[in-house]
């Protein structure tokens, strides 16, 4: 094994702009790559994580498969990073913890405009969803915090390189957003 | 002589019947506080401007001045549980700021950039609130009231009206509005009301006005609340 | 309607103060405040609808939706539970037909909780449209329920139901004998406004609800105001869960409490009074009145009393279910007709209170002994007690032991003393000034009764081996929560938190970090909550986690993190709408 910093990524109910907004780091890409090796994320394809330095995750908590997800990273990684609006509250998709969800998947499924052959899926392949949406440090414990929608590609230099470089990373005004 | 109280050391002058968070704006010093605004009826119910008087707390917004004090204001301390008690408010409704139209010009979210705050701590309330969008040109979204009292302060106070009251007890309470139908609509309140702009968050809104600020521009984008809030409120003075 | 709203509004002299009296009239007539309502009373008051609304909500007893001919609410102290409470609330509401928290489908019915109603001496207690019933079993139960079934006015029911003992086990100085009528006020006129209150300064008295200011300088900090319209208030907001001295001392000593505070209205120049009587109390009511209109007649109240040109009267005022409304700035508010917020301090109200004029708000039990000082002198009272706390306490003793009610002791008796007179075994600890007070543990109980050491306002709960802590303190802070007035966000949103967080350990979810992140709420709910009420709403958890941290400790698992809600239970809405039931539909409530 190599003694780059191993970093996992992943995206649970987000909409992967918290990824996009990483790649956004821009030609900071191959000096980060020099530094660090990805595991388990969307940008390797690898599938599940082996021990990890840190683990980033995009979005919230919303349906068993990301409980599942979550545990894992939680499990195999070092330092665990909440990354985003939604990973840190629930965010957008959140915005459908007033409404019960029988009415949720009744308007998708069986009610909506536009829906044929109205069933609500029930393949076992599927996760089922949480009553909620919930923000992951209500299920795991969470080390850090990245806020924004998305944290901007400065954020994640600095908060990467901070940690990398041993320094207790910090986030200047300029970077701590919400939106 | 004029009187005179410290506050982290630093002499400040007071005039009789200030506040200690009068006083400390009229100097330049900044405490942190969201129910709190110059020339309107002290409230003191957001404690955010907790600060420590000669080994006590007191809500700098309501304490009287007085000779001799000795006042802690930036201390880690009571930092850091200011912004507990932000991340309080931030649970305790349903605070989405990328879908809020005063995302950037919110003072809750100022008040929690200035705190460093990066995340809401508490596990969430995910309170079923409403949103009243009955009213042809403003919108009511109970999600993100925190109960600071100011527009019901600025329909009385301000407006001579009397649109607003908080209602219920406890973590049921709630904003209620003065017209039959209990609906904004029905109300008397007009746009240009202060009971309209005096909302720190965007729990009340003009419609058809949101996102007109470009990102990078907006309130505290580019300043800190502390210089905001002293540039604005040393108006009053 | 519009007519009994004019009623009520006529016989409470038109005025907006009395808002709570005529919203209470109406919620008796008519069991809820409608929408009609509220708008014909805010246009007779001149105020705007909204304050209406915002009362009606505040207190626990009004409410603006329907609750049925009948209105039961049960009792839900710890003292309650204690006597078997939870599974006669079951018989209750599987008798009745009706879900604890609901009106009956027929809407004659209504059955919820309720705080501590001030009977812990003889519970599992309740109201029944607002009077106090005690004792509840089965036999009771099904008596009532049949009394309900066939609609039999609640005016009609026995007596029987509605009997309160008032269980005195044990008098010193002040329950031994009431003075004779009039004997204390004679005495002041003799002697002198003056020299009465420098016998009261002299008699050390401090205030009996539980905070402990010093009376005689109360009293004259508002004499010396500028503002001469003064008034004086007795605060007989007995809400604290596991007291309920007032009650007893409100139902035998009524007159030396009325003249205690004829004496403190001549010493400070005020011409007005009110006895604010928990709503709890409804049952003495006329009783008091009573009382009044016989002081009036002898010429104890009113004009000119006692021929010596003093001017005063006293009119009793009831609440309407609010914890809070025990803190004086916050009764006051409620006087004035409003929900109960306690104000910001400074001013407080010695030089603003009622209607911002200086006003003196003392307890039940203060009035009392303030007369009895007035009779024998300040001496005599100094001589029993400690010297920081002088003179006698009332405890309101429930629990388990075998005599529950009221004994009276001179400040600095032992804990020892005290458990072996109310015939207390086995015991595991006391909580001690109720929920905002002390629990101590068996190892205190050298401990006395005293500012200096154990203050309290009366409320002394004995739990005996057999309880479980964590029981009490969840009890506690679930009160807590209920009644936050919800003004300052420490205690709104931290006292539900607390809450959520104890939970969360009690029931099995918690884990490494989580006591310390439950200290965290406390700290910031008890140093940065605006009133006596939030400071103190983490104290069960703070006094007991102090003295038992193994007992919490215990209800930890040895994982780093569990989530603090039932993972599996939030996937069964899906479930069941998918109608799937293999593995994969399912959470382990931790991971394997």
């Amino acid at each position: 094994m190599s003694d780059k910093i191993r970093v996992a990524t992943t995206s649970l109910a987000g909409c992967f702009g918290c990824h996009m907004s990483f790649l956004d780091i821009d030609e900071r890409l191959l000096k980060l790559a020099e530094l660090v090796e990805f595991d388990r994320s969307p940008i390797t394809d690898i599938e599940h994580c082996s021990d990890c330095d840190i683990g980033l995750i995009e979005g919230g908590v919303c349906n068993a498969e990301n409980v599942h997800v979550l545990r894992e990273f939680r499990k195999n990684c070092k330092i665990l990073v909440a990354v985003g609006a939604c990973s840190i509250n629930g965010g957008l998709p959140a915005m459908r913890n007033h409404i019960p969800l029988e009415e949720c998947l009744n308007e998708a499924y069986i009610k909506g405009i536009g829906v044929e052959n109205p069933q609500i899926p029930n393949d076992p392949e599927l996760p089922l969803l949480l009553d909620k949406v919930y923000p992951i440090h209500e299920i795991v414990k969470v080390d850090y915090y990245l806020p924004g929608c998305p944290p901007s590609a400065d954020v994640f230099w600095t908060f990467l390189t901070d940690l990398i470089e041993g320094r207790e990373p910090s986030l200047p005004y300029e970077l701590v957003h919400y939106d | 002589m004029s009187e005179t109280i410290t506050i982290d050391g630093k002499e400040i002058p007071f005039k009789a019947g200030q506040t200690i968070i009068e006083a400390a704006t009229a100097a330049g010093v900044y405490i942190p506080h969201l129910c709190h605004k110059p020339g309107y009826k002290p409230h003191g119910s957001c404690k955010l401007c907790t600060v420590n008087v000669n080994g006590r707390r007191c809500s700098a917004c309501t304490f009287p001045a007085a000779t001799g004090q000795a006042i802690l204001n930036k201390t880690q301390e009571l930092e850091d549980n200011r912004r507990k008690i932000t991340q309080m408010l931030f649970v305790e409704g349903n605070h989405f700021c990328p879908s809020c139209e005063k995302t950037g010009n919110c003072q809750l979210q100022g008040v929690a950039y200035y705190l460093a705050m990066k995340d809401n701590h508490f596990p969430h309330f995910f309170a079923n609130r409403e949103l009243d969008a009955s009213h042809p040109d403003l919108l009511i979204d109970h999600n993100r009231c925190i109960f600071c009292n100011l527009c019901v302060r600025a329909s009385q106070e301000k407006d001579g009206k009397n649109v607003f009251a908080i209602s219920g007890r406890g973590i049921n309470k709630r904003l209620i509005i003065n017209s039959k139908t209990g609906l904004l609509k029905d109300s008397d309140i007009e746009v240009n009301d202060c009971a309209v702009q005096v909302c720190p968050t965007g729990a009340i809104l003009e419609k058809r006005k949101g996102y007109s600020t470009p990102i990078g521009q907006r309130i505290y984008d580019t300043q800190q609340i502390d210089q905001v809030s002293l540039t604005q409120e040393t108006v009053y003075e | 309607m519009k007519e009994f709203i004019q009623k009520q509004f006529e016989k409470n002299h038109l005025q907006s103060v009395k808002l709570l009296s005529i919203l209470r009239e109406i919620q008796a007539e008519f069991h809820f405040i409608s929408k009609d309502a509220i708008e014909i009373l805010a246009n007779l008051l001149k105020i705007e609808r909204t304050q209406i609304i915002s009362v009606v909500e505040f207190y626990h007893f009004l409410s603006l939706e329907f609750r049925g001919k009948y209105e039961i609410f049960l009792s839900d102290s710890i003292t309650d539970h204690m006597l078997d409470k939870q599974s006669l609330a079951n018989y209750f509401a599987k008798k009745l037909g009706v879900k604890l928290g609901q009106l009956r489908g027929d809407g004659l019915v209504s059955l919820d909780n309720t705080a501590c109603t001030g009977m812990c001496d003889q519970g599992p207690a309740g109201l029944i449209n607002g009077y106090a019933i005690t004792q509840l079993s089965k036999p009771r139960i099904d008596e009532i329920v049949s009394l309900i079934e066939q609609q039999v006015p609640v005016e009609d029911w026995s007596k029987e139901i509605f009997k309160v003992a008032d269980n005195i086990c044990k008098t010193d100085l002040l329950l031994t004998e009431e003075i004779s009528q009039g004997s204390a006020l004679q005495n002041t006129f003799k002697q002198g406004l003056t020299e009465t209150l420098a016998e009261i300064n002299l008699s050390g008295l401090r205030g009996r609800g539980g905070a402990g200011f010093n009376t005689a300088m109360k009293w004259q900090f508002c004499s010396q105001e500028k503002e001469t319209a003064r008034y004086v208030v007795c605060n007989a907001d007995e809400g604290e869960p596991g007291t309920f001295k007032d009650r007893v001392l409100l139902n035998q000593y009524a007159h030396q409490v009325f003249e205690g505070m004829t004496l403190c209205a001549a010493i400070i120049g005020a011409k007005a009074g009110f006895l604010y009587l928990r709503a709890e109390y409804l049952h003495l009511y006329s009783k008091l009145e009573a009382i009044l209109a016989n002081r009036r007649d002898n010429n104890l109240l009113g004009k000119n009393i006692l021929k010596q040109g003093v001017d005063f009267d006293i009119e009793i005022r009831l609440g309407a279910g609010a914890y809070i409304c025990g803190e004086e700035s916050a009764l006051i508010e409620s006087l004035e007709g409003k929900a109960g917020i306690p104000r910001n301090r400074p001013p407080y109200p010695v030089v603003e209170g009622y209607l911002n004029k200086p006003t003196v708000v003392n307890n039940v039990e203060t009035f009392l002994a303030a007369a009895k000082i007035a009779l024998i002198g300040g001496q005599a009272f100094a001589n029993l007690g400690t010297k920081q706390s002088t003179g006698t306490k009332i405890l309101s003793i429930s629990g388990d032991c075998e005599h529950r009610g009221i004994y009276e002791y001179p400040f600095g008796t032992t804990i020892n003393t005290i458990l072996n007179n109310c015939g207390a075994k086995d015991v595991l600890g006391i909580q001690i000034g109720g929920p905002s007070g002390t629990f101590i543990s068996n190892q205190e109980f050298d401990r006395v009764i005293g500012f200096e050491d154990l203050a309290t306002g009366g409320s002394f709960i004995i739990f005996n081996q057999q309880r479980n802590i964590l029981d009490s303190v969840r009890n506690f802070t679930d009160f807590f929560v209920d009644e936050s007035c919800g003004f300052c966000t420490p205690c709104r949103v931290g006292t539900s938190l607390l809450k959520k967080q104890l939970d969360k350990i009690v029931d099995g979810h918690g884990s490494a970090g989580d006591i310390v992140a439950l200290e965290e709420i406390c700290q910031l709910v008890k140093n940065y909550s605006h009133c006596g009420l939030g400071q103190t709403a983490a104290n069960p958890i703070l006094t007991t986690l102090q003295r038992y941290p193994e007992v919490y400790q215990k209800q930890l698992k040895a994982i780093s993190y569990e989530p603090g809600f039932d993972l599996n239970a939030s996937l069964a809405p899906a479930r069941k709408l998918a109608n799937r039931d293999d593995a994969g539909a399912y959470l382990a409530q931790v991971e394997d």
